[in-house]
């Protein structure tokens, strides 16, 4: 047996070796945005940072499982999206008191998310469609409903609790930053340490093998796009309250890629099999950071996209030289 | 007969992550010699030949040839694969000419392609339409591919990691024959192999490899299989088989009128505690037979375990009835090569190693330490990913996962291809003392000698169906080659 203290260690060691890229490459580029702006270090903008980057960011974590099980989802900015709106008339149309309007937006947003994934899930799993197209046909359905069911416009509700519950924050921290850092926990224990984490990467790495061995791979897909659309339900919750409206058009518009984007710049494999919930999490403050000193630097925002784009690029670049 | 060396090794080093695989090796091949390379699992075969096709670059030492300091990607050396190198979605021609496709007006030339292939491939005796997709082909026919593909390239060393692994006699001899055309003509070739017959009969000399060090280079002639052997294990080896007996005759798994598509057709038989072989043909239905009753492959029929009828959706579903499969395939469906040895031993039985869902990781260690000891595995640790360990301890630590299942019955796919001596009885043991135990198992091989030397009771399949069953005296090659293929 080792002793604790050795056991502890080894799990850091672990832990940094399977996610130390992407928090170096954080580190380093939080160093030099600090050094470079003077306006960029102040701690609310950094808080902000935090804040903008935590949308997409939850939505983030859980791609990382899509991914982890070799697939893919477009559909999740189109659901937060039509779960925002939902979740929003659900409360407007309710007859009670506002914080019971809340809770039912909160039910709502999170129903309807566990919904879309289970579409997808059922598509991949069971209706055998190649993930890609499958999330790409249900991400023009959910665009589509979410433009109907708001008439192509704003959905937005007058609720003083759904306000002050999307602006809440606790130490500083705004509590949807809180709930990414939870749910990076908590996800991450799933991944690493829970049978049906296992199976999801086993099902990524090889899904011949994982069937072969008695893993129900088309079971294990689904809870993948599962969690996927809960996510993005629950990011819906917390980007309705935040602006007490949800844009049909714009909402959750290209949050997909921005997941995508993070999860491979936190070094999951785009192949499957590999992959880290800590590691999204870097690459979702990576983005965050980058966009905000660009912005601090008087760069135009129509650039910013090329930037984003050679950050990914450059990512993976590297993790292939650091891998060969 | 050797003459000026062709290729000369001298003290080539590799290790990976802290593992010597090669600590020292000096070779000479002359040309138009074919040297046979021998050695266990692990020994350090693979390694070596990887560095000749510059796949690997050695840590030290050099290597020459034809007089100079080799260059990575040297044209003059072809290399057949131990795993296949076959694009699947091409056809049989595309992948011969891969890389080097005739042109005619800018465009691919496809008649002369095919032609092409069609003459490699008759020189090998083989039959097959250089249209078809590799996708289509069975394992011998991809090989003969590979092989044709390698033929077809003018060269002056080639070198074949175990290519009659997956052959008949018939085709291996052709092999052979090629073999010698080629030293005839002054190429040298590099012939892997673990059938030491085989490698007497064809080898000028024979290398023997043993945990990386170069143990003898001498005459084939002066060498018996006995002493190829002694040398490649460093101990002496005396039975190869443990001692036979005949199975149960009270069923534990029943199987009735089971068919599957038109490779299993109506089969019928059952199954007691003990050792029970399954022989025939490449494309017999030995396969899709065991992936039938596993639920891997949807079936018709009736399949019943201690008597009671089953009705399996899933091939999860025979693994927690205790039927479990060790696939002839490891690589594609047998093992997890990126994951680490521990979570491969404990994939298919890892609900017993949870609490609540969550992984208890000592556990899961520590069982897959007493597989590693149990079975000898060569491994720089339990949690060293598998792509980092050689075919043969692959294949025990699949073993392995198949048994931590706990099964009653236990089918074994082709359990000892390219598998070395050493670990072969190490697994003919085990499986002994499986059944001994009381468990169902079933033995596929299309190893005549395996078949007969651990079994006997020999069910034989011919082309989807069962063509009968050979009981004790009976069970002789020749019974088995009638029943197989139909001629009396």
């Amino acid at each position: 047996m080792q002793p604790e203290s050795s056991k502890f260690s080894s799990t850091v060691v672990r832990l940094l070796k399977s996610t130390g890229g992407p928090y170096a490459a954080l580190a380093v580029l939080l160093l030099l945005c600090c050094l470079s702006n003077e306006h960029f270090r102040n701690v609310q903008n950094l808080i902000n940072i935090t804040r903008q980057v935590s949308y997409s960011g939850i939505i983030a974590l859980g791609m990382t499982f899509v991914i982890a099980g070799a697939g893919i989802d477009l559909s999740v900015g189109s659901l937060l999206a039509l779960s925002g709106a939902l979740s929003i008339m659900s409360m407007n149309a309710f007859p009670g008191s506002e914080t019971a309007a809340v809770a039912l937006a909160a039910l709502v947003a999170v129903a309807v998310g566990a919904l879309g994934g289970t579409a997808n899930g059922l598509l991949v799993s069971l209706g055998k469609i190649p993930p890609f197209i499958a999330t790409l046909g249900t991400m023009v359905i959910f665009r589509s409903l979410t433009l109907y069911f708001a008439d192509s416009g704003l959905v937005s509700t007058e609720n003083e609790a759904f306000r002050s519950f999307g602006g809440a924050a606790f130490a500083r921290i705004p509590l949807p930053v809180w709930i990414m850092l939870i749910l990076t926990v908590l996800l991450s224990i799933f991944l690493k340490r829970m049978r049906l984490g296992r199976h999801i990467c086993a099902v990524g790495s090889n899904e011949r093998v994982a069937r072969y061995s008695g893993i129900r791979t088309g079971a294990v897909k689904y809870a993948t796009y599962l969690i996927a659309g809960t996510t993005a339900g629950i990011s819906a919750l917390l980007f309705g309250s935040r602006l007490n409206a949800v844009s049909s058009t714009s909402a959750g518009l290209s949050y997909e890629l921005d997941a995508i984007a993070a999860v491979i710049i936190g070094g999951s494999s785009m192949n499957g099999g590999k992959a880290s919930v800590w590691g999204t999490l870097a690459g979702a403050l990576i983005l965050g950071i980058v966009s905000n000193v660009l912005d601090m630097w008087g760069i135009s925002v129509t650039l910013q996209g090329t930037v984003k784009g050679l950050v990914i690029i450059i990512a993976v670049m590297i993790q292939r030289k650091t891998a060969a | 007969m050797p003459t000026e060396p062709l290729l000369e090794l001298d003290s080539i080093v590799k290790s990976f992550g802290g593992t010597a695989v090669l600590s020292g090796v000096s070779l000479t091949v002359g040309s138009g010699e074919i040297l046979g390379l021998v050695g266990e699992n692990g020994a350090g075969k693979s390694t070596l030949v990887k560095c000749l096709l510059g796949i690997h670059r050695p840590d030290s030492g050099t290597i020459r040839f034809l007089g100079q300091t080799l260059r990575p990607g040297e044209k003059e050396i072809a290399g057949i694969p131990q795993e296949f190198n076959l694009v699947n979605d091409l056809t049989v021609a595309e992948n011969i000419f891969l890389g080097r496709e005739p042109v005619r007006f800018g465009l691919l030339d496809r008649k002369a392609m095919n032609e092409g292939a069609r003459v490699q491939l008759a020189r090998l005796g083989v039959e097959l339409d250089p249209a078809r997709r590799i996708a289509s082909l069975g394992v011998a026919e991809k090989q003969m591919v590979e092989i044709a593909k390698a033929l077809s390239v003018k060269c002056r060393l080639l070198i074949m990691d175990e290519p009659t692994t997956v052959l008949n006699q018939n085709e291996a001899a052709i092999l052979f024959r090629i073999m010698r055309e080629l030293r005839a003509a002054g190429t040298s070739v590099i012939f892997i192999s673990h059938r030491l017959e085989e490698i007497r009969a064809v080898c000028d000399r024979v290398a023997v490899l043993r945990d990386g060090v170069l143990v003898s280079c001498d005459p084939a002639a002066e060498l018996s299989a006995h002493e190829i052997a002694r040398r490649m294990v460093g101990r002496e080896l005396t039975r190869m088989f443990p001692p036979k007996e005949m199975p149960d005759s009270e069923a534990v798994l029943s199987v009735e009128h089971l068919s599957s598509g038109r490779e299993v057709r109506d089969v019928s038989f059952t199954l007691g505690k003990g050792i029970t072989g399954l022989a025939g043909l490449a494309g017999a239905g030995r396969t899709e037979l065991a992936e039938a009753v596993c639920a891997i492959r949807r079936s018709r029929g009736t399949i019943r375990l201690n008597g009671v009828p089953l009705r399996l959706k899933n091939p999860s579903e025979a693994i927690v009835r205790g039927i479990v499969y060790l696939s002839e395939d490891r690589q594609g469906s047998g093992i997890l090569t990126e994951f680490p040895v521990d979570a491969n031993t404990t994939l298919s039985s890892l609900a017993r190693y949870c609490r609540a869902g969550f992984i208890r990781g000592e556990e899961v260690l520590r069982t897959t330490e007493s597989y590693i000891e149990k079975f000898r595995i060569r491994t720089p640790s339990p949690t060293a990913q598998l792509k980092f360990l050689s075919g043969g301890n692959q294949q025990k630590v699949a073993l392995a996962k198949c048994l931590d299942t706990r099964p009653k019955v236990f089918i074994f796919d082709e359990p000892t291809r390219g598998v070395d001596i050493g670990a072969r009885s190490d697994i003919y043991t085990f499986i002994r003392e499986l059944a001994q135990n009381g468990v169902a198992c079933l033995l596929i091989s299309s190893d005549l000698e395996e078949v007969i030397g651990m079994c006997e009771k020999v069910f034989v399949m011919r082309a989807g169906r069962l063509a009968g069953c050979l009981e004790r005296e009976h069970v002789t090659e020749e019974e088995i080659m009638y029943l197989a293929t139909g001629v009396q």
